[in-house]
This record gives C-alpha cells, structure tokens and sequence, in this order.
C-alpha cells in the first residue's frame, strides 16, 4: 500500500512507469525476503527429528505474483493521474443517493429470498438439499451473531472481542438446564439463556465500562478466554474438555420430529422425512435474526439507540451533553450479550453437542471480521458478510477446477482465516467507516443532510 | 525451600521472555497509542525462522559448532524479523494514521489472523519439536534424599537467557536515551505534530520503533524455541496477550515497567502453576490484565493518561 509518492504533474508521464517498475520490484523483493523461510523453506517432522524441505516453485511465483500485482496496482490506482478506483469510491454526489434505495430493495429482496430458502434449496438442489439446508442455517447463524455483536461493535462503538464468550454462556445455559430438568424444552429455555448471557454482560461490562476504546477490548478479549477456560476446567459441571452431549432438539407445540405417531409429520399428515428438522431449524434461526433486526431497527430510533451512536462518534462530547455513558454502554453490552445468548443456544440445540472447542478467541474474531467487513454498523452489510464469507468459500470446496489446478488436496476452508484477515486489514485501510460509507443520520434538525464518513471527525471519538 | 528457589528461577527466565516482548507492545504504545495485537505473532514468526536458520545450518550445512551458530540464528532471525515488522506497519498501520481509534486495533487483528493461518498452512499446523541444545547447568542446592530437599539447578539455557535480556534491556535504554533516534522517538511520543515540525521523520521513527520491536521478539522467539523446544503457528496468541499483560502492569510506554511487568508475570505465572492449579494459570495472567486495567491503569512504573478533548 502506497503512499503516492509526489512527483511534479509534468514529469509524471515520462516517470510513472520508471518509478512503478521501481515500487514493484521493491514489494517482489520484500517478499522474497519475507517468504525465504515460510514459502521457500518447510520444516517437517521426519523420523529422525526434524527436517527442512524447499519450495522454490512457490516462493518464486509468490514474488511474481507480488511484482505484477503491484505493478498493476501502481500503473492503474495509485501513480496515475485517472486511478480506475475513482468511479466507485469518489463520486460522492452521484453515488451516495442510490444507496439507501439499493439498500433497502436489496433488504427486501433478501427477506424474501430467505423466507422461502429451504423450498428454493429442495427445489432447485434435490440431491445437497440436507447440506445447503445445514449450510444456510451455518450463515443465518452468523448472520444473526454479526447483528448482536454490531449493536455493541457497530452501533455503540465498543470494540468487544470476548463476544464469543456470551455465545458459550447462552450455549451452556440452555445444554445444562435441559440436561438437568427434564421439563424445560427449547423454547423455555431461550428467554432464559438470553437472560443469564445478558447479566453475564451485566456483570463483566459493568467493571471494564470505564476503560477506553483499545483497553476496553483487550479486557473483553481476556474475559472472553477466562470463560472458555474456566468451561474447559469446571469438570463437575461443564463437563470439561468432553462437553455436554444428549441436548435436546426443539420441539414444534411440544411435539417433536420423530417417525412416531406423535411427531409432527404424522400431525400434519405428510410423509416423514430427516429433512423436515433442518427446515424447522432454519425457521427457528430465521426467526431469532429477524427479531434480532428488527429489536435493533427499532432501538435506533430510540433515545437509547442514539445515545449509542453519539457515544460512537464522540464519547467526551457525549457526557458533555448529559448522557449517562456508563448506562448507555451497559445496554449495549447486555443486549448485545443477550443476542449472543440466544444464537448460543440455538447452536446448543442444533448440534446436540457442545464443548469448549467451538467457544475459541477465533470465533470472535469470525464474528468481529463479518462485522467490519459489512460496515461498522450496517444490517445488510452484515448479511453480505456471512454469505460471502461463510457461504462463499464453504461453496468453493464443491467447485471442481480449483482442484483440478492446485491438487487434489486443495481445501479452500483451509484459506478461509487468511482470507478473513487479509480482508478485514483491506477494507480497514481502504474504507475505514466500512462497504456502505454514507451512514443515515437518525436525528434530523429540519432537514435531512448526508453525512459522508469523511465528514465525520475520525479524531478522537473511540 | 528448594521448591521454591527453582520456581523463582524458572519465573525470572520466563519472565525475561515476556519481558522482551513486552518492550515491542509498550514501545509501540507510547510512540502511536495503538495496542499492536500482531506483535505476539512477530514473536511466533520469529521463532519459525529462527527453527529454519537452525536447522539450515546444522542439517543443511553442517555447522556443529554451537555458539556461533546460535549467534549466526539471532542476527538472521532478527533481520528477517524485522522486516516482517516493518511490513505488518507499512500495510497495516500506516495507513490509518489519523483515522478513528479502533481503526488500527482492527487491522491490527486482521493482520494477527494473518500471520498465524499464513503459518499454519506454510509450515503446517503440527507442533515442531526441537531436541534441548544447550544441556547441563550449575547445581545451586544439591538435593537431600533422606530430608526430601529437590536439586535446585540454575541451566545454561536459563543463564542465557537471563543475561542476554539484561544485555538487550540496557542496550534499548541507552538508546532511548543517548541516541538521535531515541530523542527523535521520545520527541513523537511527546507530540507527533510538533516533531515532525521540527523536522523528525515521524513515519521513519515509527518504522523504526516497529523494527525495534520486531527484533526484540525473534530474540523472544529464539529463546522460546530454545528453552521450551516446542513451537506452534499458535504461540504468539497467549505470549503476546501476557506480554501485553506485562506491558500494562509495569505501565504502558515505560521500557524498565515493561521489563518489571514481565518479570511480574513470569513469577507469577510459574508460582501460579507450582501451588495452585497448572489448568487455570492462564487465567491467572488474564485476571491480572482485568485487574490492572480496571484498578491501575497507567500501571506500576507509568505515568497516569491525561484525556485531551
């Protein structure tokens, strides 16, 4: 990435391609020094102790891939006059009015597409429906953890990486209390794992509120670990390592999905089949993110809601003007927390099975990754988030000439993390404030102005 | 007694580790404000090249002489390492200078994400063993059958890393302290703008601040590798969130805090384990992260943080 370098405007022609070939060759170098002893060198475990193998294939076609990458980059974006970027990151006056109608025809278009999902999959996908049917459920899942984790990231500006360990309390509430009574069933225990998830971040946001931005996510982050552990060493109760199996599955008006005669197939009269418990799930998670949405849509107009994005832009300005921020952000924590809660128990029940394994500090970083790359703050972003990023790459591993040319062995899930990390560092510097740049102002004085995310102050607001 | 005394040995050299990579976090933090979440995988990729160099030369080339190839394994691993620093800052943070708060927090986490997967699938995500190199050592305490009394042994290994961090701690002080580069590095942790006005490359010397960091953590890396022979694309995680540990409890932009800091945690982590439960020091090093932050923040050695508006 590039600081343009300054030259004169008219020496840039006779320059530019000189100084481009420069830069690239610099970038190829660096990473042939970067890549020596990763991509050029492997250690493997031989019988004897360890040894080291070369690759000078992909060394070299790294650095190859990074000179003419940059090359590229510097004659088309960064070193020229005309950068091929400008048509969709500048034309703030063209472009920006489109959006609010693109974004909510695309919102409404992907309602209705998800209301009806599990049908088109049968339809359309007869052989893969169980697992575009599973598929779906994974990305609605994310889909709804993106939208809690945005009212505390996005909405209130509260940079939480623990956010995974609301998630395990939801999980463990629902596993433990219905391993333990028999007479609590899915549905009674949803309001409660939301509840404890939401005192859960009662009780840690209400220490750590006081802290700034940065410290303020290291101290989430160490909470979110201490629970995880805590899960994996608590044998008496959590199970440890082993987790909580036998979690019940949900049930429909008490009946469940089984061959039985009192399943819901027979109660409805159409024939038994494995698929009709993925559809249920999917409705019961499409359910949740859409209360999730709308709770979110609605709090937004609230006083509360735009105490959380005054608090975002500029907390000190905040208590200037008589906000209590520590009540504010409590809110958001809890009610962030609370999402979180019910998607852990969504889980719970989805995989019958629950250990300390799938609660990882890497699964914050899943959920904070969609969140960003959506757009601080974005609803749809969020969704395009997952979709892409959860669906897309799970949907490279069917694709059969990727493997035709990196091997039979190519396992795209392998690179999702990377591809997770590279994005989340390339939209950060190429679009801080996120995709959807120009952010609805939620309190108008008269009439409404767009506010552009380069007009808002970037200075001190945490 | 015995027990003890050992503990307390093996605290200070774990301790000197956190130290070191402590200094990367509370450098950064004073000269641009931002927590450098990747520098925990600095340390790991540190400790990878340093493994690679190792086994070059031993297996490759031959080289049985230890010394000097340990000594040819830290100033190449601290090259390399330092030029991965200065990469992670060039792409990653350079370019948010100015931006919002978190901006390069989230970069910063990207790029931690990164560094570890790129690991993981170059290198694969198995452990590495390394066999001990350096074995032996001086018996402090002999041991006792009859009274039950351990054999209290100081290694080489231990020895070694102790005074290398010693000779690193008060190199990096007199730098700060004597050079140009260390006034020009006070000067932008002081005011930013007023230096670059005066003439301070701000982006060099934070470049070099990054460099510096990076260095100090291969050397981490090295003596991670070396003590532990164990490492994984997955170790910069815990090392970097205790060094960071470290770097807050001895307050944050303080160079001797965040050397006190890790011994801190060191001590605390190894005492931890050796009385209480091995299962939850972990959770030891991460309540003392909460507590600090929350009760002390500016740390031991710190200067409390004026909010300027």
């Amino acid at each position: 990435m590039a600081a343009p370098t300054v030259t004169a405007p008219s020496r840039q022609d006779t320059n530019s391609f000189a100084a481009s070939v420069k830069d690239a060759a610099i970038a190829g170098a660096l990473t042939g020094v970067l890549g020596f002893f990763f991509l050029a060198l492997r250690t493997e475990i031989a019988p004897g102790g360890l040894e080291v193998s070369t690759r000078w294939g992909v060394w070299i076609v790294a650095i190859l891939i990074v000179f003419a990458g940059r090359l590229l980059l510097n004659l088309f974006v960064f070193k020229t006059d005309k950068p091929v970027t400008r048509y969709f990151s500048t034309g703030k006056s063209s472009a920006s009015p489109r959006l609010p109608w693109l974004g909510r025809a695309l919102g409404i278009f992907l309602f209705l597409v998800a209301t009806v999902l599990p049908f088109l999959i049968i339809a359309l996908f007869p052989a893969q429906q169980r697992q575009f049917i599973d598929l779906a459920i994974l990305i609605m899942t994310y889909v709804m953890l993106g939208w809690g984790l945005n009212i505390v990231v996005g909405l209130a500006g509260l940079l939480d990486l623990g956010y995974v360990a609301f998630y395990a309390v939801g999980a463990y509430s629902f596993a433990l209390l219905s391993t333990h009574f028999e007479f609590i069933g899915f549905w009674t225990a949803l309001p409660l794992a939301g509840m404890l998830a939401a005192f859960w971040g009662l009780i840690l946001g209400f220490p750590v509120l006081r802290l700034r931005g940065d410290y303020l996510a290291i101290v989430t982050l160490a909470f979110g670990e201490i629970i995880r552990i805590v899960l994996l060493n608590w044998y008496d109760f959590t199970g440890g390592p082993n987790g909580i199996s036998g979690i019940p599955k949900p049930t429909f008006l008490g009946m469940d999905f089984s061959r039985g005669d009192d399943g819901v197939a027979a109660f409805l009269g159409i024939e038994y089949s494995t698929i009709h418990r993925f559809i249920y799930l999917y409705y019961i998670i499409f359910l949740l993110a859409i209360i999730t949405n709308l709770v979110t849509m609605r709090l937004r107009k609230l006083p509360v809601g735009r105490a959380w994005e005054a608090l975002r832009e500029d907390e000190i300005a905040c208590r200037s003007l008589g906000i209590n921020t520590t009540n504010t952000k409590l809110t958001a924590f809890a009610i962030g927390a609370m999402f979180g809660g019910f998607a852990g128990s969504f889980f719970a029940t989805r995989q019958g099975f629950i250990s300390p394994e799938s609660f990882t500090f890497l699964e914050s970083a899943i959920i904070l990754a969609i969140v960003v790359l959506g757009g601080l703050g974005s609803q749809i972003g969020v969704v395009i988030a997952s979709v892409v990023m959860i669906g897309g790459i799970e949907l490279l591993r069917n694709i059969g000439f990727l493997s035709q040319i990196f091997g039979p062995d190519f396992d795209p899930v392998q690179y999702r993390m990377l591809i997770f990390g590279l994005a989340m560092v390339g939209i950060m510097v190429w679009k801080p404030r996120g995709l959807v740049t120009t952010r609805e102002p939620t309190a108008v004085l008269k009439e409404k102005k767009r506010i552009g995310a380069d007009m808002v102050a970037q200075g001190e607001g945490h | 007694m015995e027990y003890f005394v050992q503990q307390l040995i093996n605290g200070l050299t774990l301790g000197s580790i956190y130290g070191l990579i402590a200094i990367g976090y509370t450098m950064v933090y004073g000269i641009i404000g931002m927590i450098n979440f990747a520098h925990g995988d600095i340390f790991m990729i540190g400790s990878f090249i340093a493994l690679a160099t190792f086994l070059v030369l031993t297996t490759v080339l031959g080289f049985a002489f230890l010394p000097v190839v340990l000594l040819i394994v830290l100033i190449i691993s601290m090259l390399f390492t330092s030029a991965w620093g200065w990469t992670v800052e060039r792409i990653a943070y350079r370019p948010l200078r100015g931006s919002f708060r978190l901006a390069p927090l989230i970069t910063a986490i990207g790029m931690s994400i990164v560094l570890q997967n790129f690991v993981q699938i170059s290198q694969g995500a198995r452990v590495k063993p390394l066999p001990p190199q350096i074995p032996g050592g001086i018996v402090l305490m002999t041991g006792d059958t009859e009274t039950g009394a351990m054999v209290v042994q100081l290694s080489y290994m231990q020895m070694i890393i102790i005074a290398t961090t010693l000779v690193l701690l008060t190199g990096f002080t007199l730098m700060i302290s004597r050079t140009s580069l260390g006034r020009a590095q006070r000067a932008c942790e002081q005011d930013r703008k007023m230096a670059s006005l005066l003439g301070v490359n701000v982006d060099r010397t934070i470049s070099l601040t990054f460099v510096m960091g990076a260095a100090l953590a291969s050397v981490a890396g090295l003596m991670f590798l070396l003590l532990y022979g164990v490492i994984d694309f997955y170790i910069g995680f815990l090392a970097g969130v205790k060094a960071f540990t470290a770097a807050v409890l001895g307050g944050i932009g303080s160079l001797p805090g965040a050397m006190l800091g890790g011994l801190l945690i060191g001590l605390i982590e190894v005492f931890w384990s050796g009385y209480f439960t091995v299962e939850y020091k972990d959770v030891a090093a991460f309540s003392i992260l909460a507590i600090v932050l929350i009760f002390l923040p500016s740390g031991l050695l710190g200067k409390p943080e004026v909010e300027k508006v």
